[in-house]
């Protein structure tokens, strides 16, 4: 799927819609629409994918679609502030993501509003900071 | 002090018994002080149990990271652990009797590899199977990594590699075989118990 075509036929509908270089850019605003119109009107059916990247001063995350079984494939990000890092959950539209986001959470520190079960998932409860952000500090490991 | 048939174990008590049998009191025959002392040894209970112990270690079925595919090999038919009578995989740590901890133990893991050990009954051995079990190895300064099995359960074997080759972990189960037979040298002369 074109992501251009799909940007200019949505344009209207949405104000934040954009492409960049094969890539569907949205604000966090107006994503849940946008995903419940890709799920039912484009047919992107599965959620193959979901991820995040800290650019230093702001995160992007990351939402991998694809249709099942013409094998098309769709990637759509949104930014997302450093200091106020909130996302709504696209729990609601493709259940399987809550495992996605429960890592995101975990590694990144990026709240989902709405997600059914925002815990750690692969690291211990007990653990402070999110060590994928690109300010995450850590000493220690070997003994001295 | 207990008797004991004949067979491939008795002949390695018999070794270290030189003591007299006692068929030499019973009669003076000595074709029938021969074919006794053929059949029955007799050997100290604990002696008996370890080396029946050492001679079927059952490990826990139970791999942590890459180590854990050459823990497999191991048991495979091409290496064949089954040849020293350790291919007994439990998936139950109440019947096992030694953990391989074969792979990089995260701190989220640690608490269950501890409970897992525990919940193995007496007497219990614990196999550290290549670098990240043995300090961290690669991952030693990373932030989810706990340096070494020993910080949470007593070793007795530490096969070093990245990972060891299945060869070098039937190696440490003979090992493990040595220091189970032997106790008292371990205890004291551990070198002694490497022959
Ligand atoms: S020692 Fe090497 S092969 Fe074994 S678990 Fe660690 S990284 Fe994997």
């Amino acid at each position: 799927m074109e992501s251009n075509k799909v940007a200019e036929q949505l344009q209207e509908y949405f104000q934040s819609i954009g492409n960049n270089r094969k890539v569907l850019t949205v604000s966090p605003d107006e994503l849940i629409p946008l995903m419940y119109r890709l799920r039912d009107e484009y047919e992107f059916n599965y959620l193959t994918d979901e991820t995040a990247v800290d650019y230093g001063d702001y995160f992007e995350v990351i939402y991998n679609l694809s249709r099942v079984p013409q094998g098309d494939i769709l990637m759509v990000k949104t930014k997302v502030d450093k200091e106020k890092a909130e996302v709504p959950s696209v729990f609601e539209v493709w259940p399987g993501a809550i495992w996605f986001e429960r890592e995101i959470f975990d590694l990144l520190g990026i709240k989902f509003t709405n997600h059914p079960d925002l815990r750690r998932i692969l690291l211990d409860d007990s653990f402070e900071g999110h060590p994928l952000r690109k300010d995450f500090q850590w000493v220690g490991g070997r003994e001295v | 002090m207990v008797c004991l048939e004949e067979r491939s174990i008795g002949m390695e008590i018999k070794k270290d018994l030189q003591t007299k049998h006692p068929v030499e009191d019973l009669t003076d025959d000595p074709v029938i002080i021969e074919q006794v002392k053929r059949t029955i040894t007799l050997a100290p209970l604990e002696k008996i149990l370890n080396l029946a112990r050492s001679n079927s270690l059952w490990p826990m079925t139970f791999g942590l990271a890459c180590c854990a595919i050459e823990m497999m090999a191991a048991g495979g038919p091409r290496f064949d652990l089954a040849r020293f009578g350790y291919e007994v995989f439990r998936p139950s740590p109440r019947q096992a009797d030694v953990m391989i901890i074969a792979g990089t133990i995260t701190k989220k893991m640690a608490p269950f590899v501890k409970r897992l050990y525990e919940q193995m009954p007496e007497p219990k051995w614990v196999v550290a199977m290549g670098s990240c079990a043995i300090s961290g190895g690669p991952f030693v300064d990373s932030y989810s990594v706990v340096p070494g099995a020993d910080k949470l359960l007593p070793v007795d074997v530490y096969i070093p590699g990245c990972p060891p080759r299945p060869d070098a972990l039937i190696h440490g189960m003979l090992l493990l075989k040595e220091k189970v037979k032997n106790p008292k040298v371990v205890e004291e002369k551990p070198w002694k118990a490497i022959k």
